[in-house]
Parts: structure tokens; sequence; C-alpha cells
């Protein structure tokens, strides 16, 4: 259903309007947006019902023609400021020279605004879609009246309503009129056609690549506001601790340093809140970093003083080995395993990670008589609205948010936890206060990805091919971030990889175990698909193996026949976007084509391999093409990704997506560890915790986009998955050695 | 022999007036660490030696550079690094930070014509240096580096970008025609999170062949 409003321009973006202006809230309740299978249903935010899902689609054209769209998604680098907004053009057939487009405050009226678990295109293509034909249809209605014709004989073209006559009336002379017409019922829209379609399917580029060619974007830590300071703060480097005593002699002594605050101690359920410790407060950054230095702070570690990451690691393993809950049965494995034929297993390991996004939390806030106004890097700014609101103890309805530029966001940037510092601390001291990460503080104190075990076992028929397949996963869930009592996978987890194998096994469970959580545990880019598609699709790599059979043959044989597979998401998108395992097989196949799989046998030192993998309701194979040399060094020449992603709405953005994703991918599979001694993450910056760079990372990545008219679905992560398992399956190609535990630079691979 | 030397470290020296910085501390394009430098070097004959550091710093402690043109004087924290200077004093955002280490190459800026880690230079080691931010790298961002990014759409979240770019500038400057290796040892010290590195590598090459000559 939708409802469009036309408002008058007091109520929205007021200022930036003349009288006259043609202002439209299209509210719609797309029913398909309903429910929470996104890692953020887990959250504070998580009362994601359908109101949260409602958007309201706001646009406006002015009489001078002007067209104003609001974006309410956070830019971080995907281009959907860009992108929806003209998605929303296009259907309006405006001109996109005269289109400008605003980025939209926190407001529960936007619908969900939480830029995270890939899914702003499809959520908000419809939505944009059918906003932007309102328009048009109210202008082209308009036209009709004045010209006393019928409005089918007038047709919307490129910022002007055409009669057949070929008289003309351009948007801005329309604008007061369209604004009296009745807004047109959802069912009557009438859409154009994928030929007519002007930017949805063309590569433009992104409103902002000039400004971030010229040094000009203003991103978190750019922004300013008038008598602000800065702080840095000092936190328990366990997690959990309380500050026992602090001394703030010296500290206080920097030139520059005004005072301390201590910020109030973390409480459970822990969530967003902010992680407590001791502000210094300054008159720039660099005298709160020095001042925060000679800081003298003792802290209380409390229960997370024990953990270490080599004992959980064994732990997590112990807890694979044994039985533990199903998430899906089919058929009976254990039967199966009990008529002792040749079997196969392996155990799997991915150490914590860190988002490391090159921009690390930043946030102003200026709080003044009761109400709080703040720019911020975030994701998710009504969550920020709640965080804040909740540290202040005021409505969330005074948490003015406004979102910059975000210098990469990863999933960390949707936890306000920073913004709330910033918010706690301007109410203390009386002043807009801007409070920066620094790289450790980023590190150190992230929403690690969790650390991961996986065991696998297959029953294997004489042509190698799986008739019983058992898989086991234990690690913290995000879940427990928001009630501790979750200490197993909770069902989004599950449905990342874990209860939807797409290969056609008679017999097969999938089971998870529990664990407890000792840091703060976060979705990082494409989440718990992570661990599930190394673990699933390196085994699959194994049984090809065992089998002597050529790998994309082995996949497409034991991908069965295209059906579609129960992809125990409950809700949301389950029917718009059923896994459809034909698709998955044209991938592999694409991917194969376009990587010359047939002709490239693997060499000693050289080899390829394969990895295919469905998240965020899109099909994507990765063929990576792997070098080590005689001191086993790894090199990634060329990865070739073939990706079924419905419909792509910017493909130039589509393809950057995946070509990034390639890097972080490798990035992870390669040199990504997070590790925690004594209660406390050992790694702190780019020194300790290694990122893939321009030499390490792989040299081409080429994006072979399988054409289609399917609906969008996600491409911010599903390129991150399957290049661990397409990255260790080369390895093993090249040098024997099966990579089974993260990252690759723990291994030796020359001996 | 000389000015070949200082070309060899990276210095931006003008060698049609190797001498005319004389006048004018700060149009002096040496790096006065390096002067140093050309002192164990037996250079000590040469006029250049007349700088000295002592020139850059007033008694009152007052440290004069000039940033993309225009000269400033810096009266706070000697130590404080030439990265937040830029951001928070003069509002020069485009540098960013990055680690605060040298590690990641996002505060990357010219000094004297060089890149350098504006995180790990110190006001009192600026003194009398000439920077160029990202903002002062050309006017209306038309350096062939600027265009090429553009055209190949590179930034993804562009924080990373301006460090990106001023550090293949100078990479241009002293070989206008790199390799793929040239490109690799000159890079690797910048970090690109969102993975545009693909596109980094394209653009550089697409500037160096392209039409517009880079100038020195």
């Amino acid at each position: 259903m939708s409802q469009i409003e036309v408002l008058t321009r007091r109520t929205f973006l007021g200022n930036l309007f003349s009288a006259g202006a043609f202002v439209l809230a299209a509210r719609l309740l797309p029913e398909e947006a309903v429910g929470a299978s996104s890692p953020s249903g887990a959250g504070s935010t998580g009362k994601a019902a359908t109101a949260a899902w409602s958007p309201s689609v706001y646009l406006g054209i002015d009489t001078d023609g002007k067209v104003i769209i609001v974006t309410h998604r956070s830019e971080m680098g995907t281009g959907i400021r860009s992108v929806l907004p003209r998605v929303l053009a296009d259907e309006l057939e405006a001109d996109w020279k005269r289109v400008k487009v605003e980025q939209a405050f926190g407001d529960a009226k936007y619908g969900n605004q939480n830029t995270d678990g890939s899914c702003s295109i499809r959520d908000f293509y419809d939505a944009m879609r059918q906003a932007g034909a309102s328009a048009r249809e109210m202008l082209e209605r308009a036209a009709a009246e004045k010209w006393g014709v019928s409005a089918a004989e007038c047709k919307a073209q490129n910022h002007q309503v055409v009669h057949t006559s070929g008289r003309k009336f351009g948007y801005g002379e329309l604008a007061a009129d369209a604004a009296k017409q009745t807004a047109p019922k959802k069912e009557d829209l009438k859409f154009k056609s994928p030929a007519e379609f002007r930017y949805i399917g063309k590569e433009l580029p992104t409103i902002d690549v000039a400004d971030l060619c010229a040094g000009k974007g203003t991103f978190g830590i750019d922004a300013s506001m008038p008598g602000m300071v800065h702080a840095s703060i000092e936190r328990s480097p366990v997690y959990g601790g309380k500050l026992k005593s602090f001394d703030d002699k010296e500290a206080r002594a920097v030139k520059g340093v005004q005072q301390t605050v201590v910020l109030p101690p973390l409480t459970p359920p822990y969530g967003f809140k902010p992680l407590g410790g001791v502000a210094v407060i300054a008159n720039s950054t660099w005298a709160a970093m020095k001042g925060r230095e000679k800081l003298k702070v003792e802290w209380d570690p409390g229960e997370n003083a024990g953990y270490d990451s080599a004992n959980y690691k064994q732990a997590l393993l112990e807890t694979v080995r044994k039985p533990q809950k199903a998430v899906r049965n089919i058929g009976d494995v254990d039967a199966e395993f009990a008529k002792g034929g040749k079997t196969h297993e392996a155990e799997y390991y991915v150490p914590h990670l860190s988002h490391a996004p090159m921009e690390p939390p930043a946030a102003v806030a200026d709080f003044k008589d009761g109400k709080v106004v703040i720019h911020a890097a975030t994701q998710n700014p009504q969550a920020v609205q709640e965080t804040v609101a909740t540290a202040l103890g005021i409505d969330k309805k005074n948490v003015e948010c406004h979102v910059t530029l975000l210098g990469g966001g990863f999933g960390r940037k949707s936890k306000p936890d920073y913004v709330a510092e910033a918010a706690l601390l301007s109410k203390q001291v009386g002043k807009p206060v801007k409070v920066t990460w620094s790289r450790e503080d980023d590190i150190r104190f992230d929403y690690f990805h969790a650390v991961a075990a996986m065991y696998l076992k297959a029953a294997l028929d004489d042509k190698g091919k799986p008739t019983a397949w058992l898989q086991r996963s234990a690690f913290p869930s995000i879940g427990a971030m928001f009630n501790p009592a979750n200490q197993t996978g909770q069902p989004f987890e599950m449905a990342m990889g874990w209860n939807n194998l797409p290969f056609d096994i008679p017999n097969h469970r999938a089971e998870n175990g529990p664990a407890k959580a000792h840091v703060r545990i976060g979705w990082l880019r494409s989440v718990a698909n992570i661990y599930h598609a190394y673990a699933v699709h390196s085994f699959a790599d194994e049984l090809a193996a065992l089998a002597n059979r050529d790998r994309v043959e082995y996949l497409l044989d034991i991908l069965g026949q295209p059906r579609k597979v129960d992809i125990g998401a409950r809700g949301r998108m389950a029917d718009k976007f059923p896994l459809d395992t034909g698709r998955l097989g044209r991938v592999i196949e694409l991917a194969a084509e376009k990587s010359g799989w047939a002709n490239k046998k693997p060499a000693k030192g050289h080899a390829l391999g394969i990895a295919a993998h469905w998240s965020f309701y899109s099909y994507i194979a990765a063929v990576v093409d792997v070098e080590v040399d005689d001191e086993g060094k790894v090199r990634i020449p060329r990865v070739d990704i073939a990706a079924d992603v419905g419909t792509a709405v910017n493909p130039d953005r589509v393809k950057a997506q995946f070509e990034g994703a390639s890097v972080f991918g490798a990035s992870i599979a390669l040199m990504g560890e997070i590790t925690a001694a004594g209660g406390a993450i050992v790694e702190s910056n780019f020194d300790t915790y290694s990122v893939a760079r321009i030499h390490e990372a792989p040299i081409i990545t080429n994006v072979h986009l399988v054409p289609s008219t399917q609906p969008p679905a996600g491409v911010g992560e599903p390129g991150v998955p399957p290049m661990l398992p397409a990255i260790c399956n080369a390895i093993f190609a090249a040098t024997g050695k099966r990579i089974r535990d993260l990252p690759i630079s723990n291994h030796k691979l020359n001996a | 022999m000389t000015f070949h030397l200082i070309q060899e470290l990276g210095i931006g020296c003008d060698r049609r007036k190797p001498l005319s910085c004389l006048g004018d501390r700060s149009q002096c394009p040496f790096d006065l660490n390096l002067v140093a430098l050309f002192q164990e070097n037996q250079t000590r004959s040469l006029p250049i030696l007349r700088w000295s550091p002592t020139l850059s710093v007033s008694p009152e402690h007052m440290i004069d550079l000039k940033v993309n043109g225009a000269r400033h004087q810096f009266d706070g924290d000697p130590e404080m690094p030439l990265l937040w200077y830029l951001r928070d004093e003069l509002e020069l955002t485009g540098t960013k930070y990055g680690c605060g280490e040298g590690l990641c190459g996002a505060c990357t800026v010219h000094l004297n014509g060089s890149a350098v880690r504006s995180c790990q230079r110190s006001m009192e080691s600026v003194g009398g240096k000439d920077i160029v931010t990202i903002e002062g790298l050309s006017e209306r961002a038309s350096h062939p580096l600027q265009q090429a990014w553009r055209q190949a759409n590179v930034p993804q979240c562009g924080y990373c970008q301006s460090g990106q770019i001023m550090r293949a500038a100078a990479l241009l400057k002293k070989q206008p025609r790199p390799t793929d290796a040239d490109i690799d040892a000159a890079m690797k010290g910048n970090i690109c999170r969102c993975g545009t590195y693909q596109r980094i590598r394209e653009a550089i090459k697409a500037a160096a062949a392209g039409p517009i000559e880079v100038k020195k």
C-alpha cells in the first residue's frame, strides 16, 4: 500500500522552496520490508516492525524547476546517496543536472535509515520508483488541465511535460498546479519499462566524486561547531572493566588541556552504550591526545580479564567436536555415517577481525537546553537518536542528528557508542565537543567480528559425492550485545550461510553450539557469512580434491538440479528472493568461463581456486588466481567474480563494490587477525593489525554481472564471503597445503 | 652534482634557480634536516649551508611556514604534528587522520615538493617549509591525477583519497611514466580499506599517459 501526501512547503525543507513549490511525501508500506533478518534486528533498533520499515520518500519541485530529493541513507562508499535518488529521478523523468540531493537527518519518518545489511536498494528501490512515478503522473495531469486535454495525450520527458501537439511545460511551470492534484493510488501507477530507463542501469558518477578528489567532502572527523572543544577518552583495556582511580595532574598540565571528565561505567546489556572512561578535554585534537597519554588510570578489569585467544580457540574447537543444537535437519546424517562407508571430516577457524574503517569513529555534539545537535559519521542516525536520548535521559525527538560522509563503515558505524560519548561530554562541559577515536582506540575497542570454529563431516559415495553432510559452528553471537543470555547463534546469523546449504544432499544437518562473548561482538561486512562460507566452501573443495574431480564440475554436480532452497530466513524477503540454485550454478559457470578455468590447470606454485556463495540475496562466484613463490609468499594477480545481483541499478558502483570486496576478503584471508591476551586486545594500529595494501591486494578483479531484470539484491557485502575459501582452495591446488585456520600469514607455505 | 643529489633525495629543488631562495627563507625549497645530511656528505662549501635552522624559528618560538602558497605563523605546541595544525587550526580538513603513526598515508602532504606523512612532522620541524595539501594541489582540482581519479571513479568512501592523490602526485613528479613496480613501491604506504587499489593504479597510469604534461 502507499499513501502520497502533498505537503505545505513549510513542513519539509521549508527554506529551500518558494511559495508554489510542489512538495511531496510518498509514504509507502512495502509489505515485504517487514520483519528483521538483518543483523540490526538484534539491536536496540530491533523494534524494526512495520512502522520502522515504512519509508516516506520526500521530494520537491520548485517553481524554477529545481528538484530536491531527500536521501535518507548514509554514504560510506557504496554510492547509495547518489544512486537511490537517481532511481526516483528516473521515474520522475527529471533531468539529473537539475536535481539536488539533500541528506536526511535521523528521523523515523524516513523509515529505516540503518545503512547496513546491503539493503538500501532492495528495500527502497520500489519506494523510490513509486514516489517518482506518482509525482510524474501529477505533473502530467496538471499539464493536461492547463491545456484542457486528456492526460493520456501528455507525457513527461526530461523535465518537461509534452503534449502530442508538441506544446510543452517545464516542471517548474507545473509545480503549483501539480501540488493541487490528488495523489494517484499505487495500483494505478504506471512505471517505466527497463528500455525507457534514463539512469537505472547506467554508469553515472556519484554526486560526491568531485569533492572527494579535491579534499572537500565533509566526514564526521571534519565536522565542527563554533566554540567546539576536543576530547580523547581513555577506556578500560578489558571489556566491562571499571575505573578504580585516576590521576590527571600531568594531563591537565599539558598546554591546551582544559579539564578531564569521567564517563559513567558500562552496564549490561551493553548494546550501543558508550564504554565509559576518562575523557581529556582540550582546545585541539592533539592536545587532547597528548593530555590523555599523561593520564594515570587504574582499572578493575572485571570478569573478562581471563580472555585469551589461544585458549578460546581450543574451547570453540572442543564445542564443535561434540553434538550441538540442530538448526536444520534433512534426512538422517547419523544413520548414513553409521553405515561405515567412506567419510571425511575437517575443522576450520576464523579469528576475530576489526572493521578499521579509514576514518576512525568521530562525532561532534552540542547539548544545550535539553536538546542536542549532532554531526556524525553514522550508518544509523535513528540509533544515534535512541542511544543518545537514553544516555542523556531526554526524548529522542530532542536529538537532531546530521549525517556526514563516512570514511568507511563496514558495520562499525551503525553502532553509535562514540556519538553518545560526544553528547555526554558536551552536557558535562557545556560546549560543543568533538570526540575523535585514535586508530588504537578503533582497533582495541571495536565491536569485533566474531571468532568462529566450524566442524564438518561428510559421507561419500563411490564418485566422491556426499550422501551425508554434517556441519557444526560455534561463535560468540552478536545477540549477546543486546541480551547476555544469547550465547548461541541467532536466527539471522544462522541464515547467513549456515541453515541454507545450497547443495543437494539427501542427509544434512547443521548445528550450532554455545559460546560466550568476552569482547563486544558486531557485524562486519557480510557478517556470519565470512566464517560459514569459508568452512562450507573449503570443505566442498576438500571433497572434490578427495574425489580427484574438477572443482567446477564437482560443484555443479553437488548443487544438483535447479531448485529453490529453504533459506531459513523468516518473513522479510523470502518470497521475493528465493535461493535459486540454478542462478548459483550460472555464476559458477560464468566465473569459470571468464577466468579461463578449463584451460588453466593447476601447476606447482600457481593455480586457480573457486567458491560460490549466496548472501544478501545475491549469487556470487569467485575464481582466484594465486601464485605462491619459493619463499611461501602469496600473490593474487587476478580475480574473476561473477555476480547475479538482480537489476544492477548503477553497474559501475556495483562493480566497484565487488572490486572492493575482493580486496576486503583477501585482506581477511591473508592477514586479518585480532587476538586477546589477559582480556585486552593485543593489536592496536596498522603495524599490528594488517590490512591489505596495494602490493598485497588482488591486482585485477574482473567483475562479470549477469544481465537481469530480477529485483535488485545486495551488493555491498556478498562479494566478501567467497573470497576466503576461493583463495585457500587455490593455495591448496598450488601447494597441496590446506589452510583450515586463518589468516594465511600464520602458515608456512614454502616447506 | 649537489642539486642532482637533492633531486635524488626527493627534495623539490628548482634546478633552474638553485640559489633564488637565499633572499627569502619562506621561498627556500630545502628541507633543513637534509641540510645537516648534506654536511655529513661533504657538501660544506655549498651556499645552501648558510641556511641555519634557527632562521625559521623566531626568538618567541614563532614558527613560520607556507601552506598552499600562503604564509602562516604558529606559536603553539612545537611538538604538535603538522596534521593537526592543518586540520584543527587552518581547517584544511582534506588531509586526513588515519593512524597517527605514519602507517597508512591518509595524512600525506607535500613538504617542499616531497610527499610526507603530516602526522610524523612536528610543527618545529616544518618551520620555513613550503607545505602543499590536497586543497592546494591544483586550481579547481585540475591536476591530471585528479582528472584521472574522477574519470576512473576511483573513490568509494573517499577518505584516503587525498593522501593517495598527494602520494601519486609526488610519484609522477619523480617518475612521469611509472611502472607497476614503481606504483607499488610508491603507493604501498597508503591504505585504502574500501579496496580501490585497482582503480588507483589505473588512474595513475591514465594520468601518466595522458595528454596533459605533469608539471614539475
